[in-house]
């Protein structure tokens, strides 16, 4: 009964949500003030609806209604029940579902906020984003509904992929959608100013707290997934470059040129052709991840069950949305988007130079996901591109954006002189060149010109931020006075930039510094790493809730002392009879010990990998800071006073 | 006209897409279906002193796995590989793919061989016969090495259920020459 209320909430939001389309697009037409009003209960009573069906959904998978076909391939009864919640989007129904409820979500919040806006723009952005909702809904129902009852029903579940039953993965889709579908946000925006044909530094005020919060989000959530990959595949990866993971990284990019594209359009009122583009994209590619994800064009680590019919419309949204607006953006753009100007040497022009030089790494990503797409097209047969291409390609990249990075930290807005800038850069400069040196030095082996310029960048952006804070205290008379008076925008702007740098020092070490060594251990061996020694001591068999598993204790020695013990294991799951393997992991900031059992040899022999994965949690870490650097820059009193730039607008507008 | 610039890009975009949907990525027309197996003869993984030819595989059916220790759809494929040769029996011959013996053997010893043997092919000599696109992509063999199936891109559980798993048991029940 609930999961037919769960479906019959669904076409309900679907009847909502074109209400939420259609009355403000008759009221823009027909200048009615009153038709445009309706797009806010709709969309309010459309997350409603939503969310009833989403939690119906979640009521299903907790009490074990084996009945629908989706909960009875993706659970069973033996679940542990927080991994019964996750599984609600282990699989394509749910996660769609899931995806169509965040959406609404996000436009619940816009509709809260959305009077503080002209009429006319808010009705457009509340429009947009229901016609984004019509869409996803059309397809959950017509091609992906979790509610299908599968007749006969099973007594029991096919079980969650063992790979998903993790309590990572509980929350990175969540927080992955969050950040997908809140660039929806910026994009609905862009949208309006086009349609309503004016874009006031007003609206790009508006529009930074929601796209910051979304990139945010997004920063989290593929952090969590490389986290995941880590240590749940067992293999002591962190980044494949795999189709999906570039789905992901693509929108993060270019949210990360939105977000700082917004701020100038913000401060200066310009690059408003551009900002309005970047939007644009950041959603597009939102969009073309979930149609490579779903619709089986590429094959890739991440399988979801895929299907051509589900392709098919996903790639119809994909072209009605983006092309619509891109045509939207050919048509208007050049009225509506002009103004602001700057000289060559500028704080504008490395902001610019680095949101081309994002949108290029974009371009490369999605060539290198596509490409062997293209060359199947064009009938010149089957390649794969590998993680050589993008490694290359993309670190090659990184170097002019981080020298653009610092040298836009502390050069000054409109106009600046190369003179005042080198007596600014040339300390940081120095000081990061001595870095990479003593980096160049120490580490040895293949990675060691990647370490050295790596870490030299990275210093490079750590100094000038230091440069830059000092610039803003200099000549001050009270130094907690005048760091208390900096707007927390810019510590949220330096706390996300020291990440960034942080991200690139533990990119570049772990990859030089690391060490691994495979060995065939039974119990009462030990195999030494270093100045590590890994003791082989007992092997248990236990019985997990749904699994078998296999533990092996192991002690790690330091200089004759015991510093650590590890717990790998490989489990079975019974269900479906896979086997899969928990890593057991010391973390520590400077490096991980890791130790995966690889496969049961002769005896009580296994095969074992012991690692040394020196500074990777700097990668997460750094991930972690440019968040935090998201949500102190969320908190700046600008957005505070937003209600009141928007007001003016709205008063410019109308007067 | 530079705002024409991106729905130009993006139609193209779509175009390729379009396209793209029509073609399985799993399902390549592969000419060798139903014909003889190519001849080869190969130093294996273990040992470049061993070489192994086509006749070595023939008398039974047997499954050719390509695979590389770069490629990283073969290492979500390997638990399966590693299932079907502990639990269902199967022989699976490896064709290590454009690899050094080094970190092909390396990572065998590190996460298990559910290889009877491994064929060693650096250059992809064998690979080019077999019209081998990409990594990892698996062939099934009859007992008279004729080409009975292929599948692109790894293995999954259920493709091994619904398709390899019945084909291995039909081609075990007709007899051997």
């Amino acid at each position: 009964m609930i999961a037919e209320l769960g479906l019959f909430l669904m076409s309900l939001a679907l009847a909502l949500a074109l209400v939420q389309v259609v009355f403000p697009t008759v009221g823009l037409v027909t200048k009615q003030a009153l038709w445009l009003g309706y797009a806010r209960p709709a969309a309010q009573a459309q997350f409603a609806c939503l969310l009833g069906a989403f939690l119906a959904l979640v009521h299903a998978f907790l009490t074990n209604d084996f009945s629908l076909a989706y909960v009875a391939q993706n659970s069973n009864s033996a679940l542990p029940w927080m991994y019964r919640m996750s599984a609600v989007w282990g699989a394509h129904e749910g996660s769609i579902l899931l995806w169509a409820t965040i959406l609404a979500g996000w436009t619940f919040a816009v509709s809260l906020r959305v009077h503080r806006l002209p009429a006319d723009v808010g009705a457009v952005v509340l429009a947009v984003m229901g016609a984004v909702s019509v869409a996803f809904l059309l397809f959950v129902l017509f091609t992906s509904n979790p509610f299908a009852r599968g007749l006969p029903s099973p007594s029991d579940g096919a079980d969650l992929n063992p790979l998903l039953q993790d309590p990572g993965l509980i929350i990175h889709p969540p927080m992955l959608y969050m950040g997908y579908v809140g660039f929806s946000v910026p994009f609905a925006f862009a949208v309006a100013a086009l349609v309503c044909g004016r874009l006031t530094p007003g609206w790009a005020r508006w529009a930074r707290p929601w796209t910051l919060t979304a990139w945010t989000f997004l920063t989290v959530g593929i952090a969590l997934g490389s986290w995941w990959a880590y240590y749940e595949l067992g293999w002591g990866g962190w980044w494949f470059w795999d189709p999906v993971e570039n789905a992901s990284f693509m929108p993060w990019l270019m949210g990360t040129a939105l977000i700082h594209s917004l701020s100038v359009t913000d401060k200066r009122g310009t690059f408003k052709s551009w900002t309005v583009l970047l939007a644009i994209g950041a959603f597009s590619l939102s969009l073309l991840g979930t149609f490579l994800v779903r619709s089986g064009v590429l094959t890739s680590v991440h399988a979801f069950a895929t299907d051509p019919a589900r392709g098919v419309f996903v790639l119809s949204i994909l072209g009605v949305a983006v092309g619509g607006s891109l045509l939207l953006y050919a048509w208007r753009g050049p009225k509506v988007l002009s103004g602001g100007t700057y000289s060559t040497v500028s704080r504008e022009t490395f902001l610019l130079a680095n949101s081309l030089l994002l949108t290029v790494s974009t371009a490369t990503i999605l060539l290198g996901t596509l490409y062997p797409l293209l060359v199947d097209a064009l009938g010149l047969g089957k390649i794969s591109v590998g993680p050589p291409y993008f490694n290359l390609v993309f670190g090659l990249l990184m170097a002019p954006l981080a020298i653009a990075l610092g040298l836009g930290q502390f050069s000054r807005w409109r106009e600046d002189q190369l003179p005042r800038l080198w007596r600014g850069a040339r300390y940081s400069a120095g000081a990061a060149l001595i870095v990479g040196l003593v980096i160049g030095i120490l580490v040895d082996g293949p990675q060691r010109l990647t370490a050295a310029a790596g870490l030299t960048l990275a210093g490079w952006i750590l100094f000038t931020t230091a440069m830059g804070i000092r610039e803003r205290l200099i000549g001050r008379a009270s130094l907690s006075a005048a760091l208390g008076a900096l707007p927390r925008a810019f510590y949220g702007q330096c706390l996300a930039h020291t990440g960034f740098a942080l991200a690139i020092i533990g990119v570049c070490l772990t990859t030089a510094l690391s060490t691994e060594q495979h060995a065939r251990m039974a119990p009462g061996d030990a195999v030494s790493l270093g100045a590590y020694e890994f003791r082989f001591e007992t092997l248990n068999q236990f019985q997990g809730p749904n699994y078998q598993a296999s533990e092996a204790r192991f002690t790690v020695w330091h200089n004759g002392q015991q510093v650590d013990e590890l717990h790998p294991q490989k489990r079975i799951y019974t269900v479906r009879n896979q086997p899969m393997t928990e890593a057991g992991i010391s973390p520590g900031l400077s490096g991980d010990l890791y130790v995966s059992l690889g496969e049961p040899l002769d005896g009580q022999a296994w095969s074992v990998r012991v690692s040394f994965k020196a500074w990777v949690r700097l990668v997460w870490l750094g991930a972690l800071l440019m968040a935090g650097g998201g949500v102190l820059a969320l908190r700046d009193r600008r957005y505070q006073s937003a209600t009141s730039a928007a007001a003016s607008d709205a008063a410019l507008a109308q007067g | 006209m530079r705002f024409l610039v991106p729905i130009a890009i993006f139609v193209v975009l779509v175009v390729v897409l379009a396209v793209g949907l029509k073609l399985d990525p799993r399902y390549v027309p592969s000419p060798l279906i139903n014909k003889d197996a190519p001849t080869f003869t190969l130093e294996t993984l273990a040992d470049p002193n061993t070489t192994l030819t086509k006749q070595d595989l023939l008398g039974r059916p047997v499954l050719i796995n390509v695979w590389a220790s770069w490629c990283s759809a073969c290492r979500v494929e390997h638990p399966v590989l590693l299932s079907m040769a502990q639990n269902d029996k199967v022989e699976i011959i490896g064709l290590n793919y454009k690899d050094t013996r080094e970190a092909g053997s390396e990572l065998l010893q590190a996460h298990g061989n559910p290889y009877r043997q491994v064929l060693f092919d650096p250059q992809g000599k064998l690979g080019l016969d077999l019209g081998v696109y990409g990594v990892p992509e698996t062939f099934v063999l009859d007992a008279k090495g004729v080409i009975r199936f292929k599948q692109v891109g790894p293995i999954t559980p259920e493709a091994w259920r619904d398709q390899i798993k019945p084909l291995l048991a039909k081609l075990a029940a007709s007899p051997a020459p």
